[in-house]
C-alpha cells in the first residue's frame, strides 16, 4: 500500500498542473482571452463575468458538451462543427458570429484552443460526422406527414402544439448545469441555435443538442420507430411553422385606410388585408435593473384606420399566459439566477403586458423624445395594456416620471392561444387638442415604439423587452384625380397599340407574298 | 464545483496509481498471482479459484429522520399514474421498518489487485415504467451494455450526465430499446428525463465486478472477492459517501455494516448540484 500512496503523490505532482498553464503559448489563447473569456471564462468553464446575466448561459467547455454538432449524441464535435458556431454564432442566444470580426486563421486557432479545455479531446479519438444523405420528403404531403410525426413522437410535450415553446414540460426545463432553458419557439426559425434550414433542423433531430433537454432521435431509425423520411418530413414540418422568408425589421408601419368598419377584434379576418411589419424587441439594458434574458423577441404590427380611428394589431409570442401558476417554477428559477445583481425580486403574480409609445406632441424636425420613456423636454404618451388590469394611458417624462392620464378613449381586445398574444388597441385619431395625448394625422410619419413584458419571466418595469423608435404612417384618403390617371393612360396605350397594328398590317399587304420574310428572320 | 474538480486528473491519477501498484507488487490483495497484463486479451482472463475467495455481507442502516417523501404530480401522464397503486412519491431516503436503507451503492473502492476481471458479462436493463427508472440505482461494468427500455409507450428522453464518461441524450417516444455503455469507472452517473422532471436514476460504473445495491431491507452481498483487506465505499444520492475497511478471508463471510445518522447526513451529496457563487461586483460596475 505504500507504493499506492507514493503513486498518488507522484501522479498528483505530474497531473495537477492547471490546464491553462500548458496552453499559455497556444495561438488561440490571445483571441480567446480578449473576445471569449468575458462570457466563457478564462478557464473555459462558462463562468466569465458576463455569464450570470445571460440565459441560456455561456457554454462550459470543460465537459466538451457542444450543442451544435454533426456527430451522434455524446460524441465530440468535429473541428468544422466548432468553427461553424464561432463563424455564425448561435441565433437565439447572446453568442455572436465572428466571421467578420476575426481572420480565418484566428477563428481556426480559437476552435483549436477550445479543445484544450477538455481532456476528452485527447481520450476520445476523432469524431465521425453522421452521414445523413440527401434531403427526403417535403412538399405539402411531406409537411402533413411531418405533422403526424410531430404528434406521434410527442415533440409537443416540450415545444407545444403550435410549436411556440409552450409544452406542458417546458416550465421546469433545465440544462446540464441546472440553469433554466426554454424549448425553441419552432415558429421563429431565425432563432434556432443551429440554424433554421430544413437540413439544419434535420441534423439537430439526429444529433440532439447535447447539454440541453433536446434528445437525439437517431435511435428511432435504428429501432424502426420512424424512418429517415419521417424525420426529414418532421424537419420540413418544423420549418413550415415559420414564415418562408425570415422577417426584416420595417422602419415604417403603413396603416391602410379601411373602407367600412375598422377591425377591432384580434381574430377579425379583415386583418388579413393589412400588411404586417416585424419589429424586433431586445432586453432593456439601458438603465438598471437591466434585463439580458427577455422572453419576447419581437412583435408583428399591423395598423389600419378609417379616417376616424386608428387600430393597431400586435401579435407576439410568449409561451406563458401570465400570471400563470404552471410557469411559476420558471419565474422562480429565472429570479434566483438573475436577481441578486440588480434590483429586487419581482415575486409571483406578474401579468403579461405590452405598451405602445408615441411622442406626446409631434416633434419639430428630427429630434425625438428619448426612446425609453421620454425625457423632461420631450414627453411621451403611452398606451399600456396589462393582461390583468386592462389598458391605461400614460404621460411620461422618463421611466421614473410617469402618470396615468384620466379618461381616455383607448380600447383593447386581447386573446391568448398556444403561446401567442393577439392584441388590438384602438383610439380615435383626434385627441381633442390634448397636450398630453398625441392626435394622429394622416400622411405623417408618426414615431412609435413598443415594449413587452412576460410576467412569468419575472418581467415588470425596466425588466422587459423594448424597441427603438419606428414610424407609423396613416394612409391619406385618395383624391379622385388619382383614379383618373390610370384610365387615361390605359386608353392612350390602347389607341397607340391599335395604330401600330394597323400600320404593320398595311406594310405587310404591300410587300406581297414574294417579299414575305422567313419566319426565323422575324425574330 | 467543476472549477476545483477535474475528473480527468482523478481518473489519470487513479490509473497511474493502479499501474504502480501492479508493478510494485501490491500483492497483499491476496490474488492468486496470475494478474494479467492490462486486459490485453479479455477472454483469456484467468478464473479466480473460488477456494481463495470470500464474501462481504452487510446492512446499510439509517437511524436519522428521513426527509418526508414528496408526492409526484403525474396528472399530465395518466398512463403512468395508473401504473401506481398508491400515489406516486419521490422517496429520496428509502428506509424500511427496522431502519434498512435501500438504494445505497456499495463497491470495493480500494484493495483489489490490478488485474483483468474478465468480460463485463451480459446486458443489464434500465427500465422506464410508470414514469420511473427501474432500478433507481444500478451498477454496471465499464463497457457493459445497458439495455434502456421504454415500457411506458409514451415519450421519455434519457439524459445521462457523466463527468468522466461521454453522456448521451436519447429520444424514446414509444416502446423501444436503446443500448448504450460507459467506458470508464465512475461514481455515479445521474440519469434524468427532461420531459418528466421527477424521473431520476443513478448508474455506478465499475472496472471490476465487486459491487452491489442495498435492497429494500438495506442488505447487500458481494461475492467472489479474493481474500484480502479492502476499503468498501458506500454512495447514497442524498446521504453522500462513506467508507470502511474490511478483511476478507477465503471461504468466509466478512461483515460490513454501515450505520448512517442525521449528524453525517448531507455530506458530499452527489444528489444535489453544488453552485459556486462568484462576486460580480467589479464586472458589473465596469459595464
Amino acid at each position: 500500500m505504500r507504493a499506492f500512496a507514493g503513486a498518488l503523490a507522484l501522479a498528483a505532482a505530474g497531473i495537477v498542473a492547471p490546464l491553462a498553464a500548458q496552453d499559455a503559448d497556444h495561438p488561440g489563447k490571445a483571441a480567446y482571452d480578449k473576445w471569449c473569456a468575458g462570457c466563457h471564462g478564462v478557464e473555459g468553464d462558462g463562468q466569465g463575468y458576463g455569464a450570470e446575466y445571460m440565459l441560456p448561459r455561456p457554454r462550459d467547455f470543460t465537459q466538451a458538451l457542444y450543442q451544435i454538432r454533426t456527430t451522434e449524441s455524446g460524441a465530440l464535435p468535429t473541428d468544422a462543427d466548432i468553427l461553424r458556431v464561432i463563424d455564425e454564432g448561435m441565433p437565439g442566444t447572446t453568442m455572436p458570429g465572428w466571421r467578420d470580426k476575426l481572420t480565418r486563421a484566428e477563428r481556426a486557432a480559437l476552435a483549436d484552443y477550445l479543445k484544450t479545455f477538455s481532456r476528452f479531446f485527447e481520450t476520445e479519438g476523432t469524431p465521425e460526422p453522421l452521414d445523413v444523405g440527401r434531403a427526403l420528403g417535403g412538399g405539402e404531403d411531406g409537411i402533413a406527414a411531418g405533422r403526424e410525426v410531430y404528434e406521434r413522437v410527442e415533440c409537443w410535450k416540450c415545444h407545444g402544439d403550435a410549436g411556440r415553446g409552450d409544452g406542458t414540460s417546458a416550465p421546469d426545463m433545465t440544462d446540464d448545469d441546472d440553469h433554466p432553458i426554454r424549448p425553441a419557439d419552432l415558429s421563429e426559425p431565425w432563432t434556432f441555435n443551429g440554424g433554421g434550414t430544413v437540413a439544419d433542423i434535420y441534423m439537430r433531430l439526429r444529433t440532439g443538442l447535447d447539454g440541453t433537454p433536446m434528445p437525439s432521435s437517431s435511435d428511432l431509425i435504428a429501432s424502426g420507430v420512424a424512418s429517415e423520411e419521417d424525420l426529414w418530413n418532421l424537419a420540413h414540418y418544423v420549418r413550415s411553422l415559420g414564415p418562408e422568408r425570415f422577417p426584416e425589421p420595417a422602419e415604417v408601419i403603413r396603416a391602410g385606410l379601411v373602407d367600412g368598419d375598422l377591425p377591432d377584434s384580434p381574430a377579425d379576418s379583415a386583418w388579413a388585408d393589412q400588411e404586417r411589419f416585424w419589429v424586433p424587441l431586445v432586453g432593456q439594458i439601458v438603465v438598471k435593473p437591466r434585463w439580458f434574458a427577455p422572453s419576447v423577441d419581437g412583435v408583428w404590427v399591423q395598423a389600419a384606420h378609417d379616417g376616424e380611428a386608428l387600430a393597431l394589431r400586435l401579435v407576439w409570442h410568449d409561451p406563458s399566459e401570465s400570471p400563470s401558476e404552471a410557469w411559476d417554477v420558471w419565474r422562480q428559477a429565472v429570479e434566483s439566477m438573475m436577481q441578486p445583481q440588480e434590483g429586487d425580486p419581482a415575486g409571483p403574480g406578474l401579468p403579461d403586458a405590452f405598451s405602445v409609445q408615441f411622442p406626446a406632441v409631434m416633434p419639430d424636425g428630427r429630434e425625438l423624445p428619448f426612446f425609453l420613456g421620454g425625457d423632461a423636454r420631450r414627453p411621451v404618451y403611452i398606451w399600456h395594456w396589462s393582461a390583468t388590469e386592462g389598458t391605461r394611458e400614460v404621460f411620461g417624462r422618463g421611466l421614473d416620471d410617469t402618470r396615468t392620464l384620466s379618461g381616455g378613449a383607448v380600447t383593447a381586445r386581447a386573446e391568448f392561444e398556444d403561446g401567442k398574444w393577439r392584441l388590438v388597441l384602438r383610439r380615435p385619431l383626434d385627441s381633442g387638442d390634448d397636450e398630453q395625448r398625441l392626435g394622429f394625422v394622416t400622411g405623417e410619419a408618426i414615431p412609435v415604439a413598443f415594449r413587452a413584458w412576460d410576467g412569468s419571466n419575472a418581467e415588470a418595469g425596466p425588466r422587459g423587452s423594448i424597441s427603438s423608435w419606428y414610424y407609423v404612417h396613416l394612409a391619406e384618403p385618395t383624391p379622385t384625380s388619382t383614379y383618373a390617371y390610370p384610365v387615361v393612360a390605359a386608353v392612350l396605350a390602347a389607341l397607340l397599340g391599335l395604330f401600330l397594328v394597323r400600320r404593320a398590317q398595311k406594310g405587310y399587304a404591300r410587300g406581297g407574298a414574294e417579299a414575305r420574310p422567313a419566319p426565323a428572320g422575324a425574330a | 464545483m467543476r472549477k476545483y474538480f477535474d475528473p480527468f486528473r482523478l481518473a489519470a491519477l487513479s490509473g497511474a496509481a493502479a499501474f504502480l501498484v501492479a508493478c510494485g507488487g501490491g500483492g497483499d490483495a491476496g490474488a492468486d498471482g496470475a494478474s494479467s497484463e492490462g486486459g490485453a486479451d479479455a477472454d483469456a482472463a484467468p478464473a479466480i479459484d473460488p477456494a481463495t475467495t470470500g464474501t462481504v455481507v452487510g446492512t446499510v442502516t439509517y437511524t436519522g429522520s428521513a426527509p418526508a417523501p414528496v408526492s409526484i404530480d403525474m396528472s399530465e401522464e395518466p398512463a403512468c399514474a395508473e401504473k401506481h397503486d398508491d400515489a406516486p412519491m419521490r422517496v429520496p431516503v428509502r428506509v424500511s421498518g427496522d431502519g434498512g436503507l435501500a438504494n445505497g451503492f456499495v463497491y470495493i473502492k480500494e484493495g483489489l489487485a490490478d488485474r483483468d476481471w474478465g468480460p463485463p458479462g451480459g446486458d443489464v436493463t434500465l427500465d422506464q415504467e410508470g414514469c420511473e427508472y427501474i432500478p433507481h440505482v444500478m451498477g454496471v461494468r465499464a463497457g457493459q451494455d445497458i439495455e434502456i427500455v421504454n415500457s411506458d409507450g409514451l415519450m421519455h428522453n434519457i439524459n445521462a450526465g457523466p463527468e468522466l464518461n461521454r453522456g448521451f441524450n436519447i429520444n424514446q417516444p414509444t416502446n423501444m430499446t436503446s443500448t448504450r455503455s460507459f467506458a470508464r469507472q465512475e461514481i455515479m452517473i445521474p440519469v434524468r428525463c427532461d420531459v418528466h422532471g421527477w424521473m431520476e436514476g443513478y448508474i455506478g460504473v465499475m472496472e471490476h465486478p465487486f459491487f452491489a445495491v442495498s435492497g429494500e431491507d438495506g442488505t447487500f452481498r458481494i461475492e467472489g472477492l479474493p481474500a484480502g483487506d479492502y476499503t468498501i465505499g458506500l454512495w447514497h444520492e442524498e446521504l453522500g459517501e462513506r467508507e470502511m475497511v474490511v478483511t476478507v478471508a477465503a471461504q468466509e463471510e466478512a461483515t460490513a455494516d454501515f450505520t448512517l445518522d442525521d449528524s453525517t447526513a448531507g455530506t458530499a451529496s452527489l444528489g444535489e448540484p453544488l453552485v459556486i457563487h462568484h462576486s460580480h461586483a467589479a464586472g458589473a460596475a465596469s459595464r
